[in-house]
């Protein structure tokens, strides 16, 4: 019998997983998928909002603000790359500047700091690339960039070492009161625990339906983004929003902390939870959208485009807390943007609820330090051969788009939830996310998985089990 | 009379190639640049021929493939006879550019050889 | 680290080519950098036959014919160090490389070649919309599979791009027991060889379908499904010919990229049209004693004419190399225009240019039964008539110094394409 089983291994259960962990707690992580961060957390803006957008007095708003403090020492302690970057929410001169002045004060009644409005030469000097009908803009200091794999992998692993139980490939089918208690169906069996916690992104309405009256519907928004190259990475500096619309917050055109430049999201509401596919308007508009804040986008320089899930909750607020007719299942639900941002802050939220509800003391052997992936990049000349000497495998590039080391990817494969997979080693690495979009370097990752993990050529897949590369040897397939 | 219009596959400039038959017998090549399509023309509107690339399985070598082709061109027909025939070859490294990895490939005389350096590993 | 007066980025057949000229023109000290864990580049997966007829006057499959320029390069023993990733090329031509062994290190060069080939456009930066899952893959990607490891791919494929690495792996993969159902292409006319269409394509009897292109891809975790539809004279699908396949693979074939970021990062001006280097007549970069051959340069169709340039950017480097710079008091620009897209070189210096030299371009569309046009100024001096020319198939227009040498107060010397 388990203390708590958090349900789902994106950002927000492994957030509440890291946090549980600081209590002496019995506790698992389930995920459907091979590896972690494979839902909403692998595919949104990778931004740290300042918090100025939510509603006053909502979740959303509380949480983004407490969040977004807690990413200097969270990113020093868990090793994974953020910057402060700063956003700015440009208005253009068709648009009412009540809106942008309202957007101001709610920022201020939120608690954001050092909000400030800006416009003319002081907004260009900051902004070249804006675009010319650009007047004003509130800028937001406290905005960020993240990488939203490394925070996630950084969050799990450190909850790992710390203790915390995952099972991965493991889906819920059902889950059920037994007693004081609950009893997980799952495809790898049945588990007991005492306390459930549903962070089960797209799929946690489906999940609080299994034990509660009070029923939730979540919707899947979906958002489609294009990504540039590195040589695009500087066309802006700051995080550009536009000023928020019906349907979202629009499109944003943001370097990301790896140096790109992302440009996205689309706003769809899709009937199918796993719609995660592109459409031809879909990305076919966002070039003329993002022309609205950001002049000459280089379009061309797209490398990738993808989509991704938010799940939106018919509420329009995140559903955090204990169930009322489901004593001991708690939800953190409803967790779209700002989600990435208030993902520390959830986790804080909920594993103070457990604790308390469960009694549960804190752990003294808590360590809440965790080593990223080695980024040999930052290294001096001289670090880099002690390093090389060391490990030879740290001198031997793999993904040449992205510099990428085969040190970094057994680094990647043989640490804690190390990855199972191409998409596991990109995530983790960055291997394959450069230019070429992996097609030089995936025979030889493929080549490394196989040595390592260890497995067969044929069982090595791009992302979960069905997923595979290869069929069979030529002529027998 | 009857013409027929190919295009020469002898080099990388494709020349369009006008055949004229008379009973099945070449009667004029036209269009044609050199004698490469000349030949061609001739050969393959009586019995079209082609030179087969594939790979084998190396035991003991620095790769685990090494890639082989026919040493000559063989008829058109028997192509994915002679690639079946491949799937059961293995050979020993080391192998040398040239060597016969499967002698007289489908009974068609021709030898398949291979077509890259192969060390031997221990 | 050992010094020397020339590093050879790429142990391609460019890399290859420039080393053994290099050498045969007096330079000693030469270093190949090669990436991979042999020498030979790109042509080690490229087994089929149909290399060298010009260089050789056999035909060689890629291996065969890398392997006679590694044989010339061993045979001079010129250095190459293998698994090494060059990690930086500073502007004064010293070289970071990295490989696990030697660690980083540096190395002074008096002169440099880069000669690094190109990579395949991906499904990304073709925007191609649908899902991503398994079984997407570039064709050479695939040729490496198949060809290299000897695993398949796929079952079932379908293709976009008719260039010659599509068209090739259509073969491939229907000899090694795949079912390739259709190669679309974008454009009206094919990006590859018409030899290539007749010995991969018609003899498989695989259709070839133009102005085509891919709207959909299914499949969340491998490929299920691929839609094509055809595209309209603005390359927009046209709405209702859509037509789907059930597949389990997609390969892409759909345009080849110089790979310049190191050159980019040491300052070399690339010309937009080619994404490779802007070069004069000696193959040298916009800096000085940096010169650039092969697919780095422009992206060829055949290895013959890398070797051929990839020899004179050896011979070049070894000149700059012993006999220091020459400042040429004359440097006249090459215009293409009507039809013609580029040309590499793009600046001829008309007083130290070799006695003759080979401007090769290619057309931005099909053209039957046109011209090509060399002008000095606005002197017509030569015409040359062809039956079809193509973007897929290089072009080139031979200068002689003797020639230009009458014409001693041009501005600049123009290639068209006009009426025959």
């Amino acid at each position: 019998m388990y203390d708590v089983a958090i349900i789902g291994g994106g950002v927000t259960g492994s957030a509440i997983a890291r946090e549980l962990s600081k209590y002496q707690v019995n506790a698992v992580v389930i995920e459907r998928d091979q590896d972690l961060c494979c839902g909403t957390t692998k595919a949104n803006s990778a931004i740290i909002h300042g918090g100025y957008d939510a509603k006053p007095g909502s979740l959303k708003a509380k949480l983004n603000v407490e969040g977004n403090k807690m990413f200097d020492e969270l990113s020093k302690d868990l090793d994974f790359p953020f910057k402060r970057n700063g956003s700015l929410v440009v208005r253009t001169k068709d648009q009412d500047r009540d809106v942008l002045k309202k957007l101001y004060e709610q920022g201020v009644e939120n608690g954001v700091e050092g909000l400030k409005i800006i416009e003319g030469d002081e907004l260009k000097k900051m902004e070249p690339n804006l675009a010319d009908d650009v007047v004003d803009a509130l800028y937001v200091p406290t905005g960020g960039i993240v990488c939203p794999f490394h925070l996630n992998y950084a969050l799990a692993e450190n909850a790992a070492d710390n203790g915390v139980e995952f099972k991965l490939s493991t889906e819920v089918k059902n889950v059920k009161k037994s007693g004081d208690s609950y009893v997980i169906e799952t495809t790898g069996g049945d588990i007991e625990t005492k306390v459930v916690v549903n962070a089960a992104g797209v799929y946690a309405d489906e999940i609080n339906n299994m034990v509660s009256a009070k029923k939730l519907h979540i919707t899947a928004r979906r958002g489609q983004y294009c990504l540039l190259d590195k040589d695009a990475g500087n066309h802006v500096s700051h995080t550009i929003f536009q000023l928020p619309s019906a349907m979202g917050k629009g499109v944003l055109v943001t370097p990301t902390v790896h140096g790109n430049l992302l440009v996205g999201p689309t706003a769809e509401d899709v009937d199918n939870k796993e719609g995660v596919n592109t459409t031809g308007d879909g990305l076919g508009g966002l070039g003329a959208t993002a022309a609205r804040s950001v002049k000459n986008v280089p379009m061309r320089s797209v490398i990738t485009s993808f989509a991704g899930l938010r799940a939106h909750e018919d509420g329009g607020d995140f559903v955090i807390g204990e169930v009322e007719d489901a004593s001991g299942f708690f939800n953190a639900a409803g967790i779209e943007s700002p989600g990435l941002s208030s993902a520390p802050a959830i986790g804080v939220m909920v594993a103070k609820m457990v604790a308390e509800k469960l009694s549960l003391s804190e752990d003294p052997s808590f360590n809440g330090k965790r080593k990223g992936i080695l980024n040999p990049a930052n290294l001096s000349m001289e670090e880099r051969n002690e390093l090389i000497k060391k490990n030879p495998a740290y001198g031997q590039i793999i993904c040449r788009c992205e510099s990428i080391s085969e040190g970094e990817i057994l680094d990647a494969i043989h640490r804690t939830l190390g990855a199972r997979d191409l998409d596991g080693v990109k995530r983790r690495t960055r291997a394959g996310m450069g230019r070429c979009q992996a097609g030089f370097c995936s025979p030889r990752v493929m080549e490394i998985l196989e040595r390592e993990v260890p497995m067969s050529a044929f069982d090595v897949t791009k992302n979960g089990p069905d997923a595979k590369i290869v069929f069979g040897y030529n002529k027998q397939i | 009379m009857e013409t027929r219009n190919l295009t020469c596959i002898g080099c990388p400039m494709g020349c369009q190639i006008t055949v004229t038959l008379e009973n099945g017998e070449v009667k004029d090549v036209t269009g044609n640049t050199c004698k490469r399509g000349d030949d061609y023309a001739r050969k393959e509107v009586t019995n079209p021929t082609r030179i087969v690339t594939s790979i084998v399985r190396v035991k003991g070598g620095h790769l685990n493939m090494v890639s082989c082709k026919t040493k000559s061109d063989i008829p058109k027909g028997k192509i994915f006879d002679i690639v079946k025939e491949l799937e059961s070859v293995e050979v020993n490294a080391p192998v040398h550019i040239g060597d016969v990895v499967k002698a007289n490939v489908c009974g068609t005389g021709v030898d398949v050889v291979a077509t890259k350096e192969i060390r031997a590993v221990s | 680290m050992k010094n020397y007066d020339l590093v050879i980025v790429g142990g391609g057949p460019a890399g290859l080519a420039a080393a053994v000229a290099a050498r045969d023109n007096g330079i000693q000290d030469i270093l190949i950098i090669e990436r991979d864990h042999e020498l030979g580049g790109i042509l080690n997966q490229c087994i089929h036959n149909g290399f060298g007829l010009h260089t050789f006057k056999e035909e060689l499959t890629g291996p065969e014919y890398a392997s006679r320029f590694i044989d010339q390069v061993k045979e001079r023993n010129i250095d190459y160090k293998l698994n090494t990733m060059v990690m930086d090329i500073a502007p004064d031509k010293t070289i970071t490389a990295m490989n696990s062994t030697d660690g980083m290190f540096t190395i002074p060069a008096k002169a440099v070649v880069l000669a690094m080939g190109c990579r395949e456009r991906s499904r990304g930066a073709l925007n191609i919309p649908g899902y991503r899952p398994a079984g997407i893959f570039s064709a050479g990607t695939a040729q490496r599979l198949v060809n290299m490891e000897g695993y398949m791919p796929g079952r079932k494929v379908v293709i976009l791009g008719s260039g010659d690495i599509g068209l090739i792996m259509a073969r491939r993969m229907t000899l090694e027991g795949a079912e390739v159902q259709v190669v679309a292409e974008l454009m009206p006319y094919s990006g590859g060889l018409k030899r290539n269409i007749v010995q991969c394509l018609d003899d498989f009897g695989i259709p070839l379908k133009l102005s085509h292109t891919v709207v959909d891809i299914e499949g969340k975790e491998r490929v299920e499904g691929i839609t094509i539809a055809e595209v309209g004279p603005d390359r927009k699908p046209i709405p209702g010919t859509e037509i789907h396949y059930e597949c389990d693979t997609l390969l892409l074939s759909c345009g080849l990229i110089p790979e310049n970021e190191l050159s980019k990062n040491s300052g070399v001006e690339l010309s937009p049209i080619t994404s490779g280097p802007i070069v004069n007549d000696s193959l040298e970069t916009s800096i000085d004693g940096v010169f650039a051959c092969g697919n780095v340069l422009h992206v060829h169709d055949l290895v013959d004419f890398v070797s051929q340039e990839a020899t004179n950017a050896g011979k070049n480097a070894a000149k700059y190399i012993l006999e220091g710079k020459k400042e040429s008091s004359r440097q006249l620009e090459i215009l293409p225009v009507d039809g013609v897209r580029y040309t590499v070189p793009k600046y001829i210096r008309p007083d130290d240019m070799d006695e003759t030299v080979t401007v090769r371009f290619r057309v931005g569309d099909v053209y039957k039964n046109k011209a090509i046009a060399t002008y000095f100024g606005d002197t017509q001096i030569s015409k040359r008539k062809k039956q079809v020319m193509a973007p897929g198939e290089m072009e080139q227009v031979v200068i002689t110094k003797k020639q230009l040498a009458e014409y001693p107060d041009i501005a600049n010397i123009t290639i068209k394409i006009e009426e025959a």
